[in-house]
């Protein structure tokens, strides 16, 4: 009980501590000074009265989505002891096995930096500052001669060092036996059953009403949509990020979806988010990075190639290479498993004090990244919006499908969990596509890498997303895929 | 041509003459049938039905025929070719709505003789077409409205002619001045030949742009008579996107402005591969997620006032023939307003497929068509064909035969035949039963689903199954 309470206490001193930093703490300081104007609130009651003003006018609501949001990415209560990798990936040879895969990417970027000699970062002359602003809504129409450049790496390698991951601790030896799994994950990781998952996924029961099935045409919207949509209007008045949140689980319609999701991740387009990112553009304009080259090229690649996503190319440019340039995203690092990569002054290798990560939010494209960004394309007009929104499910979902870690929504769980369900529940097509030599996760591991976008049509590629922001994890992914196949 | 059956062979006007030039032997018989690749460069022949032999043939002479290339079918089954009207008056039909000057003289009376019998509001429900000029007869008009407003845009565009070629923009008259002086010299000559008129319109400069592009739709409607009149709406349709950025300082570049697909195919950076259409159902969720379900409504009906007065004005004109049907491919332009404008009205919409997606939608929506149609099942020879051609139209056939019924099949009271809604009966067709009333409520909902989930197989197999249960009580 008295342990319960510590950490308790501890989370909150250290959620509080956080949000003292946020824009949110000196508005909310501001409204409270302005508050004491107004004639209800009296000196004897002044903290009633002030609670009481905030409640009334949807500060405390904001407040309490702000709380909400903390908390969906704060770690979960661990050993004091642990030191900071612990939250990072508590397992050693996980973060082994990610260093040496991190080794691996950089030592490709250089040798690719090297043959080209493009330096990783230089600075943009006068008139190609200016001729890039000009040509900011248009970099689409842009013919840079990429075919130098290939991409870092591709969802087929990384599948690879999975397949060849390995505890020390446990014992399979060379030859196949009773222990070995069938699937390509070796790794013995706790994954849900379906019982768990049945109970975990509550809300997607056959007898509970789902958005993309119970509102086809034959079904009259009287039964469950119009209801529905009711509902959704009235959370979206509420500004409840957690309402939203076990809303949306049901799915969410179309004309909502936009906003739905802005309430989840607890964006909204204040006049410090257009600032940040004009700043980030700036950058972009003054700099030109190596891994601008790789985006263009991703890019041109996957989403231009893609029937619906091609006509938002454009935007694809100015969200990704903004995203390359924000070092807030290094944030996120502290509970993932992966770490930015440090890049050196000439002549200063070694020196910590001239050290800069590289790229500047420390992530670096692989080939099918910019599909990330592409349905959202679909929800958000506004290119500020649209990068926030981005840049929080990346933070919060999308960084998980592309680093090693142990976490129940990392890409080794989500494989696991593929495969065993597919042994368990389709155990002859599983076994048919061993004798094939299709091992099933081989076809599949590239959807899930990708959050199936490209690969799903778009209303039901966002109705998954729907599920994902819902219920704050990946799983599904990895459950629909052996409905998928 | 002409009936062929001892009318009085009239003279057929100069344009038919030149077809039937190409088209070198056959007479009589009335349908056409274009194949050949994206160009339409096919031969249109006629074929003889003297004996007759109540057949339907058509011919199919293709350059590049394949599977992937099929075209529209405008077949006057010769069983009724006795009753078909002589070609001037087969030229009086569809040109009336096609071709763009008579398309606007025809709008324009409409819309006087609304104002007249209605009243103003109804007529202002005709403004859905820029403001056009004839030229050269209308040159003085056009003239005086240009110099009412100076500084926009208009576009120039050949009436007759398709897939964008000989359109060009402008914004200054000594940019026409070159082209009057020709127009000049052959008003003296009273030649049946025509000669190339255009039409000066005004432009578009506000289009609706998605990912900065400008975009125009293309839908189906499927017109099976005039009068009365009876008009089918498909619920698929596409988007053609234009390949680069929309801007108004160049008006010279072709590849931003037009947003055909020949154009377009044509633009440096074309990637068959990826195409530049979406299915107008992505359109349709991509607006409703940006501006809501209301506006999207009120948009699309304002699409079938569109398709709607644009028939009824041509309705008297068009000499009706029970026995004749044509599929129109209307091209839609939406403005930052979303107001929906028409740009023009196609009689033989292209049915070459650009990609998968593409070949679904034509293959479906030609079948369903020849499901309304209702073809009597008999022999169908392709004359004069090639072979890949008379493969296409036996498959086509045999999949028809599929659903089962040699018989006619439609008891001519269905709203909804696969993917076509009937729009337009004689009245407004309402999406509710029959038996409610919906009128006294004002609550009338239209029976069109463009953009809409398109189960059509299942909707063909209840159709199919009803008929059959239907057979079997009766019999």
């Amino acid at each position: 009980m008295l342990q319960e309470e510590e950490d308790l206490s501890l989370t909150i001193a250290q959620i509080v501590q956080k949000l003292k930093g946020s824009r949110l703490y000196a508005q909310l300081e501001r409204q409270a000074w302005v508050s004491l104007q107004k004639p209800e609130i009296k000196l004897e009651t002044l903290k009633e009265d002030i609670k009481e003003f905030f409640r009334i006018t949807g500060w405390e609501k904001k407040l309490h989505n702000a709380v909400y949001s903390e908390l969906t990415v704060f770690p979960l209560p661990r050993h004091p002891a642990a030191p900071p990798e612990h939250l990072k990936e508590p397992l050693v040879y996980m973060r082994k096995a990610q260093g040496s895969w991190e080794k691996r990417i950089l030592k490709s970027l250089n040798s690719m930096c090297t043959e080209l000699s493009i330096p990783l970062a230089r600075k943009r002359p006068v008139v190609e500052q200016k001729e890039l602003l000009n040509k900011w809504n248009e970099m689409g129409t842009d013919e840079p001669d990429l075919s130098l450049f290939r991409p870092v790496y591709a969802p087929k390698d990384f599948l690879e060092v999975l397949i060849n991951l390995r505890n020390p601790n446990y014992e399979n030896g060379e030859h196949l036996n009773f222990k070995t799994h069938l699937g390509l994950i070796q790794v013995p990781l706790k994954v849900k059953y379906i019982s768990e998952l049945k109970e975990f996924f509550v809300e997607l029961s056959l007898n509970t009403g789902q958005l993309g099935i119970d509102d086809a045409t034959q079904v009259p919207p009287e039964l469950f949509e119009n209801e529905h949509v009711r509902l959704g209007q009235k959370v979206l008045a509420e500004q409840d990020s957690a309402a939203a949140q076990q809303y949306i689980r049901q799915g969410s319609p179309t004309a909502l979806r936009a906003e739905l999701w802005a309430l989840i991740l607890n964006v909204s387009n204040q006049p410090e988010d257009l600032l940040y990112y004009e700043q980030l553009k700036s950058n972009v304009i003054q700099h030109d990075l190596l891994v601008d080259s790789l985006i263009y090229k991703d890019v041109k690649l996957t989403a231009s190639n893609d029937d619906y996503y091609f006509v938002f190319e454009d935007y694809l440019y100015q969200v990704l290479l903004c995203f390359s340039r924000d070092t807030a995203v290094l944030g996120h690092f502290a509970y993932n498993s992966a770490s930015p990569p440090k890049s050196y002054i000439r002549g200063k290798l070694g020196m910590e004090d001239y050290a800069v990560f590289y790229p500047p939010n420390g992530v670096i494209p692989f080939h099918g990244f910019s599909m990330y960004v592409a349905p959202l394309c679909f929800l958000y007009h506004e290119p500020s919006k649209l990068y926030q929104i981005f840049r929080e499910m990346y933070v919060r979902f999308f960084f998980r499908l592309h680093s090693i870690s142990s976490h129940h929504s990392g890409i080794v769980s989500l494989c696991l969990l593929f495969e065993t369900l597919l042994q368990t529940h389709l155990p002859q097509l599983f076994y048919h596509l061993r004798e094939i030599g299709a091992q099933p996760l081989r076809i599949s591991f590239k959807w899930m890498v990708r959050a199936f976008s490209g690969y799903l049509a778009t209303d039901q590629l966002l109705l998954l997303w729907d599920r994902i922001l819902g219920y704050n994890s990946l799983e599904i992914l990895a459950v629909l895929r052996p409905r998928v196949a | 041509m002409g009936g062929g059956r001892g009318r009085g062979r009239k003279r057929a006007p100069a344009l038919l003459r030149q077809r039937d030039a190409q088209a070198g032997e056959g007479r009589g018989g009335h349908f056409q049938a274009g194949w050949g690749g994206p160009q339409k460069s096919g031969r249109r022949c006629n074929v003889q039905t003297e004996e007759s032999m109540f057949e339907d043939s058509w011919c199919a002479k293709s350059e590049r025929a394949g599977p992937e290339s099929m075209y529209p079918i405008q077949v006057h089954s010769p069983e009724y070719s006795y009753g078909c009207p002589p070609p001037q008056a087969w030229l009086g039909r569809s040109e009336r709505l096609t071709r763009k000057n008579y398309m606007v003289k025809n709008l324009k009376r409409f819309r006087k003789q609304l104002e007249r019998e209605v009243g103003k509001l109804e007529a202002a429900k005709c403004d859905f077409f820029p403001k056009t000029f004839e030229l050269p007869s209308d040159y003085h008009l056009f003239v005086e409205e240009f110099r009412k407003t100076p500084g926009i845009t208009w576009i120039m565009k050949p009436v007759a002619r398709s897939q964008g070629k000989g359109i060009f923009l402008f914004r200054k008259l000594k940019d026409i001045m070159d082209w009057r002086k020709d127009v000049g010299r052959s008003d003296d000559q009273k030649d049946d030949i025509p000669v190339e008129n255009y039409v000066a319109q005004r432009y578009i400069e506000n289009p609706y742009l998605i990912g900065g592009r400008k975009f125009d739709l293309r839908v189906y409607v499927l017109v099976m008579s005039y009068i009365p009149l009876r008009a089918w709406l498909y619920r698929d349709g596409f988007v053609r996107f234009s390949n680069t950025r929309f801007t108004l300082s160049s008006i010279d570049d072709h590849y931003v402005h037009l947003t055909n697909v020949a154009v377009q195919k044509t633009s440096p950076d074309y990637d068959p591969e990826k195409g530049c259409k979406w299915m107008i159902q992505r359109f349709r969720q991509y607006l409703t997620s940006k501006h809501g379900p209301e506006m999207v409504e009120t948009l699309f009906r304002d699409m079938d006032n569109i398709f709607i007065k644009s028939l009824q004005s041509v309705q008297k004109v068009i000499i009706s023939d029970k026995h004749c049907f044509e599929l129109y491919g209307y091209d839609i332009l939406i403005d930052q307003d979303l107001k929906p404008w028409l740009l023009e009205v196609n009689a033989s919409p292209s049915l070459a497929a650009s990609s998968q997606e593409d070949y679904q939608l034509k293959t479906c929506l030609l079948e369903d068509t020849l499901h309304i149609v209702d073809m009597e099942a008999s022999t169908h020879r392709a004359a004069h064909g090639s072979v890949e051609g008379k493969a296409c139209l036996l498959r086509l056939y045999r999949r028809k035969q599929a659903y089962g019924s040699r018989l006619a099949w439609l008891t001519g009271k269905e709203k909804r035949v696969g993917g076509f809604d009937l729009m337009w009966n004689d009245g407004p067709v309402s999406r509710e039963e029959e038996g409610i009333d919906t009128a006294g409520t004002g609550n009338f909902v239209a029976n069109t689903h463009l953009g809409c989930n398109n189960d059509r197989k299942k909707q063909l197999r209840q159709l199919f199954c009803s008929f059959h249960s239907q057979k079997k009580v009766t019999s």
